[in-house]
């Protein structure tokens, strides 16, 4: 018997909190309050660090942080869903239009440096350096099928097979370094090992003698032992002679060409009029330097954050790349300077 | 040999292989189990269950996605048990097994093998922006009650087949209607049936990760959820923030994270087999 009123109780309970639940939708609490934030999951755990001191020291408004992707925070962005999207790579063309259609305006703020670093075995004896020609041979699209062997970069390496990681297509770190190397974002070929998890990459890289891959600096610097770096060479002798191998400080003084990245945040001037943004962003730029270094980044140079807290206050809109980020040949500091 | 020797022996043979195979799947899961625990379980206090996420490895908590977890969970359920049951009552019960039902029926078995990110898509089209949820918890558990009907319908109907004919014609025979015979007889019969079907729906929505980052669900947040309107993280998606890391250290809390949501899956499913249990005792 007891069984048979349990059951009914149970069922209608259960419809009874769908009631309440569709109920709720229309009582829909303020979520106006929120600092929405997302977009690039490398500029995330800076967020993560800002928007933890923030709320430490008496943030004025809850901050919420996603990590859907350069690409994805785009669009949330330019639907007007978030109020700050962070990005490893300045906006593109299409977002651009995307933004202007939706009459969303943005103010770019760089907030750190990263360097993408080329890695290989320990055990890798030859491939200590190699020119950002051989690298375009490797990754280039004309690549797929035909570059297969270590000995078709460079004669005198080894006649073996290469295998190849690197983040997978939807991640801003894939799109800066095809733009670097290939000349074009997302310009690659398409047959090598792809992970959203860098950690995957690094633990690809290290179990095999003949492979080489790409990833965030940070996860080189914590992996010394069981990767290899490779020097990277841009043939310019005006911003370092020779092979060049990233470290945050040469990250920094801008001689790791083509594969350091400034990182940034967009932030929507319309909600700048709230308070509590306003704060969060100054709270966010003062903070970045210690903030980005401790989370395994590179800060900007005090000079160069200046220029950023200006352009803030000055409200500048639009974007400082016109041309394509990686084939700029300015610094950042001259591309800030210039578009105050 | 004589025949019947080899027949004995070929059934040896395979029971022998059986137990191999079942001991290698569990050498698996147990390895997997070791190394989780030797990994986590130093992160495994009071405080991580009840500090929010951090850049500090060591001081980083996961309440915020602990409770995440339970409130989508508990959305999930109320939403994907009411129309799971009552989907599987029509089409065992009213439907009558015509064409129309058996097309029904094979769309059901395939929505069960969709992948999940296609539910996250739906959800994200439909519950977050159609519907104006936003990436809220109602939406999520939404998207997760529609992962999880396929699981409820299938084994609701399972349950139904198992009560005998018998009991719905004595019903008949007494002078109750066919909705009093589902009610009073049906149901509660099937009810242990579609009790294990339900935990293991649930069981496999508090491990999505991807259709839940589809629909915007957040990887930061330091306030817990005031409504089902609230933004919302679940523990998947903190351990899987915290897997991408580069540092170690963000590894060891993964660890714990995942060991979290191990004993939160291994007591919904003991609290479902005690319940059933219960429940097939009373009625013996």
């Amino acid at each position: 018997m007891r069984i048979r009123q349990a059951f009914p109780v149970a069922l209608s309970l259960a419809l009874f909190g769908t009631v309440a639940c569709g109920g709720g939708a229309e009582s829909t609490t303020s979520q106006a309050a929120i600092i929405a934030i997302d977009g690039s999951s490398t500029v995330f755990p800076i967020t993560e660090a800002v928007a933890e001191d923030f709320k430490a020291s008496n943030g004025s408004a809850p901050v919420t942080v996603g990590f859907s992707g350069t690409g994805g925070g785009f669009k949330k962005y330019c639907r007007g869903e978030t109020t700050i999207s962070d990005a490893s790579r300045p906006i593109s063309t299409g977002e651009l239009e995307a933004c202007a259609q939706a009459a969303i305006g943005f103010i770019e703020l760089p907030v750190a440096y990263d360097g993408l670093a080329v890695v290989v075995h320990p055990k890798n004896t030859w491939a200590t350096s190699m020119t950002v020609a051989e690298l375009k041979t490797l990754w280039e699209p004309e690549a797929q099928g035909k570059i297969m062997k270590w000995s078709q970069i460079r004669a005198g390496w080894p006649d073996q097979d290469i295998h190849l990681f690197g983040p997978g297509v939807d991640s801003g770190t894939f799109d800066y370094f095809t733009e670097a190397i290939n000349g074009k974002s997302k310009a690659s070929r398409g047959d090598y090992t792809s992970s959203e998890n860098d950690n995957i990459l690094v633990q690809g890289v290290a179990g095999d003698e003949y492979a080489l891959g790409f990833m965030g600096l940070a996860y080189y610097e914590e992996n010394r032992g069981t990767l290899a770096l490779v020097g990277v060479d841009d043939e310019d002798p005006s911003n370092g002679d020779g092979p060049i191998e990233p470290s945050f400080e040469i990250v920094r003084n801008g001689t790791y060409r083509p594969l350091s990245r400034p990182l940034f945040i967009y932030v929507n001037p319309a909600e700048l009029a709230r308070p509590e943004v306003q704060a969060f962003v100054d709270f966010y730029l003062a903070n970045a330097p210690i903030l980005s270094k401790e989370v395994g980044y590179v800060s900007l140079t005090d000079e160069e954050m200046a220029l950023v807290k200006a352009r803030l206050a000055a409200r500048t809109p639009g974007t400082m790349f016109a041309e394509h980020l990686a084939q700029s040949q300015k610094s950042l500091t001259e591309l800030l300077q210039g578009h105050q | 040999m004589t025949a019947g020797a080899r027949r004995l022996a070929g059934d040896r043979l395979l029971q022998t292989l059986s137990i191999l195979v079942l001991a290698l799947s569990l050498v698996a899961l147990m390895t997997l189990l070791y190394d989780v625990w030797s990994d986590g379980w130093q992160r495994l206090d009071w405080r991580f269950l009840t500090s929010n996420p951090s850049r500090r490895a060591a001081a980083a908590g996961i309440y915020p996605a602990l409770v995440g977890s339970f409130y989508v969970l508990l959305v999930t359920a109320a939403l994907s048990l009411p129309l799971g049951i009552g989907a599987a009552v029509y089409l065992e019960e009213y439907g009558g097994g015509g064409r129309w039902a058996r097309l029904i029926e094979i769309n059901i078995a395939n929505l069960a093998g969709v992948p999940s990110i296609i539910y996250g898509l739906l959800g994200l089209s439909v519950f977050v922006r159609v519907f104006g949820w936003g990436p809220s918890v109602l939406a999520g558990g939404a998207t997760l009650a529609l992962l999880a009907l396929p699981v409820v319908i299938l084994s609701t109907r399972e349950a139904l087949r198992t009560v005998p004919m018998s009991a719905r014609e004595g019903s008949y025979a007494l002078g109750a209607t066919q909705w009093q015979t589902i009610w009073h007889q049906v149901l509660p019969s099937a009810f242990p049936g579609i009790l294990t079907g339900l935990i293991l729906a649930m069981s496999r929505a508090i491990g999505e990760t991807a259709p839940l980052i589809t629909i915007g669900a957040l990887a930061y947040i330091d306030f817990t959820p005031t409504s089902v309107m609230s933004p919302f993280t679940v523990l998947p998606i903190q351990v899987y923030n915290w897997v991408s890391r580069p540092q170690a250290a963000f590894a060891e809390n993964a660890a714990a994270g995942i060991i979290v949501l191990l004993v939160l899956l291994l007591t919904l499913n003991s609290v479902a087999v005690v319940l059933r249990d219960r429940i097939q005792k009373a009625r013996a």
